[in-house]
């Protein structure tokens, strides 16, 4: 059977593949934003996005270099009529997580 | 004024608040010939170049900075305001009124969402960018460095 959530899928993979990601998590926000003008018509359930991506490849890179290559992963996805209309993207390298996590802790204490 | 000079694109946060059929018929060049997903002719690239030096802070959105017709450009305008972007030194382009712009601008930029933010004439990023920019402290420090801000003594009137 064909998977019911292809979009997701790919994302999953192509990210997995090519940037080995100790940190990969996909959020389909798609629902929240049916009602929207652009997605009248629109059937597919897989439209918006938001990933939050955790990967050594973003080392010394900025962040519209790593959005660049997330968004250049997925080229045909976003390219495609009913493909990915929204991508939202959190890209971070594993010590940007670390000092991000310490933060938010700090901030609860 | 409206001489033939100015961009071929509506620009200003003044301009990109009046009504489309006025815009459209202000426009001396009706930019709207070729649609043109990959091949970024000479003509769409040069009036992209003249966008993105038609003021210091340039951003590409989906509707006008008074009615954002999507929630990340909204987001995107939030912000610049919050940052206390100054008006005069800041400019709006409507890709929804203009197919040509809103294909040929992801092109200019390899980048293949909109809203995107320039400063300067440099990319800067789209919305989970400029978000987290705003967070960081990053943003605020670009935007003081380029002098951008309105001045803190007295509301700007521009």
């Amino acid at each position: 059977m064909a998977s019911e959530t292809p979009m997701e899928d790919a994302i999953r993979t192509k990210v997995t593949e090519a940037l080995s990601p100790s940190r990969l998590e996909i959020f389909n926000d798609s629902h929240k934003h049916a009602h929207h003008k652009p997605m009248q018509g629109s059937t597919s359930g897989e439209t918006h996005f938001r990933v939050v991506i955790t990967s050594e490849a973003f080392r010394s890179k900025m962040q519209p270099a790593r959005h660049r290559l997330v968004y250049g992963l997925l080229r045909d996805e976003m390219a495609a009529d009913g493909g990915i209309h929204a991508l939202q993207l959190r890209t971070m390298t594993p010590e940007e997580e670390e000092r991000q996590k310490a933060k938010e802790e700090a901030e609860k204490a | 004024m409206f001489s033939t000079g100015r961009p071929l694109f509506s620009a200003s946060l003044r301009r990109a608040a009046r009504p489309l059929a006025r815009q459209a018929a202000l426009r001396p060049t009706p930019f709207l010939t070729v649609f043109q997903q990959r091949l970024l002719s000479d003509h769409t690239r040069q009036a992209i170049e003249k966008a993105v030096s038609s003021a210091p802070v340039v951003l590409f959105m989906k509707g006008t900075p008074e009615t954002p017709q999507c929630g990340f450009s909204r987001a995107s305008i939030q912000i610049l305001s919050l940052q206390g972007v100054n008006p005069a030194k800041f400019a709006a382009f409507n890709v929804l009124e203009d197919e040509e712009l809103r294909s040929g601008i992801k092109e200019f930029s390899d980048w293949p969402t909109i809203p995107q933010l320039y400063l300067d004439k440099e990319f800067v990023g789209g919305c989970d960018i400029l978000v987290s920019m705003h967070q960081d402290g990053s943003l605020a420090k670009l935007l003081e460095e380029k002098g951008v801000l309105a001045p803190l003594d007295g509301p700007s009137n521009s």
